[in-house]
């Protein structure tokens, strides 16, 4: 049986920026990061190759800033991969010498697999203990947890957990919900993805869907589709233990400093949970979420009379 | 090239064999693979039967197994393997690593095929199945233009196997999580998308509102077609406009491009559809046979026959079908 680990183990990590920021603007937005409580960074764009402001060159180069700022780096790879020229890429991440790379799709996996150490992203689908032992075979060293997937579920899993297997989850931000060929922005524009002129720059933290009952239901985000609900498992980080190893705080275009500060208050103890998640609450728009960590709707807000 | 049809029933698996299919595809009558919908799929003795009439007719028989066991049930997906295995099918399609991992292991003979779920767009990923446990084909997402499945045929290890006819996931197969989401069930975990418990049809000022799950999913005048609450078929508002955001109630049809994946070398079209009625096989299969068929003779000149088009779109969601991401337009 594998021993959870301790609080004090916890560690925070931020996860890649899903949008299309301008330059300028992810430059800012990482080095403000260098000074905040997250231990490990992903940096990459996971979304749309097409988004081209920031090319490998640049990737590295924040990456090598936030090293020295101590943070450990993590290059991410592209989730949804179509033509050649994405494979190269692709290729071209997975032979660095210097960073990690976390694979989100088994493009990557089938280039890092047996030849170095990787991580394993939240879409390459591992669902069960035998997935895991056969990718940890493989180099796999960290997982990060579908975010459909429970608190319970993880729990099943530690039993089988690999020895020294490190175990994320997402635990802050917009669920990433689907990806498609096909890109939402630019249709909201009227246009073909071919022709979008980059429309979804303009849109810092993805473009709201709402039902024609005006209920803020869906982010679109170029290809992919994420919850407009925020995902919070800041309550998670209070236990004494828990079977996380690593928490994922998602990028958003504001306040990302600030949640990344109440959930390391909340890790060291000098914030309650409650409290934080009140804090929290008002950096979003439409509220939060966290019902696939209790087994419910994914969109579901679980309190008291929630599934454990 | 194969033409691979559903069958949710042992008289869809007859009308499928009957009306030309070389291959029909089915799945057990549990979560186990993507079509878990109340009165469908096949247990023992209906396997059994098809099994044998499918031999009788040369047409083969596939086996999708083909959603993600979690650490408390993967037992039921090795028993499926099992089955599937002893009751010696003609291949199985999967989509899990562990499930591949086992049925690799203790199955070594039984031909796997990679299932959409899998989510694998790239020669790479498919080269990752292939290496790893013989996977011999793999069906691929409907998210490449027809040049992108040129290329990845051309750089495959293994053949390639698409959708030519049917409803239309408009995300890439194995990653959607929209249902879950609204409801808790989706494709990967439970094998169903929007399940018909989480639905509720009402009237409210004149209007027919669908939901699933509470949520609002579309609204329609009266004597307009409520269709199911497919999430990705709604109608939302986006940027003040009221419209279908992701895609219109339709069917994917790959006619027109038949010659195109002829030529390019795609090794089985595959008809989407295990939860439709018996006649909706037979007719669309009926349709398919003969299209490939005339494909296959006459490529060069080959156009699709106006009548075959008028009953596949009658067949269609909406009554109206799209070329879907082989167009690069669409996207």
């Amino acid at each position: 049986m594998a021993v959870s680990a301790a609080s004090k183990c916890m560690r925070l990590s931020l996860g890649p920026i899903q949008y299309y920021w301008p330059r300028e603007k992810v430059l800012d937005f990482y080095r403000s990061i260098e000074s905040t409580a997250v231990d490990i960074v992903y940096l990459g764009e996971t979304v749309c190759s097409k988004r081209r402001l920031f090319r490998l060159r640049d990737w590295l180069e924040v990456a090598e800033r936030l090293q020295s700022a101590g943070k450990e780096v993590v290059l991410s790879t592209l989730a949804l991969l179509e033509a050649n020229s994405e494979l190269g890429h692709v290729r071209k991440l997975c032979t660095n010498e210097n960073f990690t790379i976390e694979a989100n799709d088994m493009s990557a996996v089938q280039m890092l697999a047996g030849k170095t150490k990787f991580i394993g992203g939240a879409s390459l689908n591992i669902y069960n203990p035998g997935t895991l032992k056969k990718l940890v075979g493989m180099g796999l060293t960290r997982w990060v947890m579908p975010v459909e997937l429970s608190k319970s579920v993880l729990a099943d899993f530690q039993e089988k957990m690999p020895a020294g297997l490190e175990s994320e989850v997402f635990a802050w931000g917009r669920l990433p919900i689907a990806y498609s060929a096909r890109c939402y922005t630019a249709r909201a524009h009227n246009v073909p993805k071919d022709a979008c002129e980059y429309c979804c720059i303009d849109y810092p933290d993805g473009l709201m869907l709402s039902t024609r009952d005006d209920e803020d239901f869906l982010i679109i985000n170029g290809i992919q589709t994420q919850s407009a609900r925020v995902h919070n498992l800041v309550h998670e980080l209070s236990g004494p233990v828990s079977d996380v190893d690593i928490f994922r705080i998602s990028p958003q275009s504001e306040h990302t400093e600030q949640v990344i500060s109440l959930f390391d208050k909340v890790r060291s103890g000098a914030l309650d949970a409650k409290e934080a998640s009140d804090e929290l609450e008002p950096l979003t728009s439409v509220g939060l979420c966290n019902g696939y960590w209790h087994q419910e709707a994914g969109m579901a807000s679980c309190n008291a009379g929630c599934n454990p | 090239m194969e033409l691979v049809c559903p069958a949710g029933n042992l008289p869809s698996l007859k009308a499928a064999v009957d009306n030309g299919a070389d291959a029909v595809y089915i799945g057990f009558r549990n979560e186990t693979n993507a079509r878990h919908f109340a009165g469908l799929n096949f247990d023992s003795k209906q396997i059994e039967r098809g099994l044998a009439y499918a031999r009788r007719h040369g047409t083969k028989i596939y086996v999708a197994i083909n959603t993600y066991p979690q650490p408390d049930n993967f037992a039921k997906w090795e028993s499926a393997v099992d089955q599937a295995a002893e009751y010696g099918v003609d291949a199985l399609i999967l989509a899990d690593i562990g499930v591949m991992d086992y049925a690799a292991g203790k199955w070594p003979e039984l031909r796997l095929h990679l299932s959409v779920q899998a989510s694998a767009t790239t020669h790479e990923a498919i080269r990752f199945y292939a290496e790893q446990f013989g996977v011999r084909r793999a069906v691929i997402p409907r998210v490449l233009s027809v040049k992108q499945v040129e290329a990845l045929v051309d750089n495959s290890p293994i053949p390639i196997e698409v959708f030519g006819f049917g409803s239309l996931c408009v995300m890439v197969e194995g990653r959607c999580y929209l249902s879950s989401y609204v409801t808790g069930q989706g494709p990967n975990t439970f094998g169903a998308c929007s399940p018909a418990s989480f639905v509720r049809w009402s009237e409210a000022d004149s209007k027919l509102e669908t939901r699933l799950n509470g949520v609002l999913i579309d609204r329609v005048n009266k004597d307009e077609n409520a269709g199911y609450p497919t999430i990705c078929k709604g109608r939302f508002r986006v940027n003040g406009k009221t419209g279908y955001a992701i895609e219109e109630p339709t069917s994917l049809n790959t006619l027109p491009i038949l010659p195109d994946l002829l030529r390019i070398g795609v090794a089985a079209i595959k008809i989407e559809g295990r939860q439709r009625s018996p006649a909706y096989v037979a007719k669309v299969t009926k349709v398919l046979r003969a299209a490939i068929d005339s494909c296959i003779r006459d490529p060069d000149h080959f156009k699709p026959d106006q009548a075959w088009l008028s009953q596949l779109t009658f067949l269609s969601e909406g009554v109206q079908t799209t070329l879907g991401a082989y167009q690069r337009e669409w996207q």
